[in-house]
């Protein structure tokens, strides 16, 4: 089976570099699947679970925005922040979660609506990733 | 002249100070470490994103954005990366220098520039002078992360974007070696050098870009010049930890010396008194006889 290397690097730091037969994503625009030989591309990518399989397996990381460049033999993936789940502090991202919940119902005016969405965007994201695994 | 136990107390006091500089500079030495280990780090990162930037605002045709694009300069920001503390030599005031007098030189009324600080330093200083200061940040920790930081970075990439100011400039400490560090000014928005760094590229390809480069811009831009004011802020960081080594150092060096010095007039004085009682001592034998 033809492999890729995936790399995936943030601002702390690069969190994994290994070889894996797809990568799935959501972008933007859209779930997208990256098999090797894949053209080149660029493209956002929007709060949510990276899954990486290689034979039965499947690795998950959660990733917070930024963007992925791919090619053919290497998919490079650029976020502000990106955890495996064993990184992953499921009682912070709970209280982030009920934070976030907690700003959004209020609905006063001084608080940044978009902010707290994005916020809870990344909690979720972040108990789902650590979820699925266990 | 000063009695015995004035001098020696003043030694005994040198010795403890002695003990607390030695012990900073080791603690500086350390963080340095994980400073320059930080930059390291960050490194991958901000080579890639500026490689990607690079080709596609090389290749774009059509796709273009605000952060690229030279406007009329009506007001300038200047983004200043301080310590929080004192204690590290002519760190600080090397860069508050060359702040006041790029201000002094440039601009003629407040009006025309505004001030980011980051560092109580640089915001103390601001405040005393009466500079505006648009953002502010105090107390980002010694190895400070990207989530530490993120907020007032995009909050001044959104500076620009709002057109508040037309180009942002950062100064900075670079680190260049533990001992030598370096007031840096750079020319942060709008983005124009890019093309420079990125001859030793290796695009073969077009890439294919999902939605569109538009887009992509405008999510990565303003991702690439948060980076570059992270990358900076750790460069100074090193550079604090480095300016901060050294200070200690000598400081532990003169109180060596200043130690030295007091235990040679302590021993004189000693001396003086040992002689000036046997002199006394024999006068009377003398007299008695």
């Amino acid at each position: 089976m033809k492999t890729l290397t995936v790399s995936v690097v943030t601002p702390d730091g690069p969190v994994l570099e290994d070889d894996y037969e797809m990568v799935s994503c959501k972008a933007e625009s859209g779930e997208l699947g990256i098999l090797p030989g894949h053209i080149p591309l660029v493209a956002p990518l929007s709060i949510n679970a990276v899954r990486l399989k290689r034979g039965n397996t499947e690795d998950k990381l959660a990733v917070n925005g930024g963007f992925m460049e791919v090619r053919p033999d290497k998919v490079t993936i650029l976020a502000q922040s990106a955890e495996k789940p064993s990184d992953i502090d499921i009682e912070r991202a709970k209280q982030a979660k009920e934070r976030a919940e907690r700003r959004l119902q209020s609905r006063q005016d001084h608080i940044d609506m978009l902010r707290a969405e994005l916020a809870l965007r990344r909690a979720l994201n972040r108990l789902n990733v650590s979820s699925i695994s266990r | 002249m000063a009695s015995l136990r004035d001098i020696q107390s003043r030694i005994n006091s040198t010795k403890k100070t002695r003990k607390i500089t030695s012990a900073m500079q080791m603690v500086s030495a350390s963080k340095m470490a994980k400073a320059e280990q930080n930059t390291k780090a960050f490194e991958p990162y901000s080579k890639k994103i500026q490689e990607v930037v690079a080709h596609i605002a090389s290749s774009a045709t059509d796709a273009t954005h605000p952060m690229l694009e030279k406007r009329e300069v009506k007001k300038t920001g200047y983004m200043v990366i301080t310590a929080d503390k004192g204690l590290v030599g002519a760190y600080n005031s090397n860069i508050l220098k060359s702040l006041y007098h790029k201000i002094q030189e440039r601009h003629q009324s407040k009006e025309d520039y505004t001030i980011i600080t980051i560092g109580r330093k640089g915001y103390e200083f601001c405040k005393k002078m009466d500079l505006p200061i648009a953002q502010s940040i105090i107390g980002i920790g010694d190895q400070p992360d990207f989530a530490d930081i993120k907020q007032i970075a995009s909050e001044t990439v959104q500076l620009y974007a709002d057109e508040e100011i037309d180009e942002l400039y950062i100064l900075y400490n670079h680190y260049v070696s533990a001992i030598s560090q370096q007031v840096t000014t750079t020319k942060l928005l709008p983005i124009t050098d890019i093309e420079e760094h990125s001859n030793n590229t290796s695009f073969h390809d077009e890439y294919e870009y999902e939605p569109n480069e538009q887009q992509i811009l405008e999510v990565l831009l303003p991702q690439y010049a948060e980076s570059l004011i992270y990358g900076a802020i750790l460069d100074g960081k090193a550079s604090e930890h480095a300016a901060s080594m050294t200070a200690m150092k000598s400081a532990t060096d003169n109180a060596g010396e200043l130690i030295d010095k007091l235990t040679l007039t302590y021993n004189r004085v000693r001396q003086a008194a040992i002689t000036q009682e046997i002199t006394e001592i024999s006068g009377g034998v003398a007299a008695l006889e």
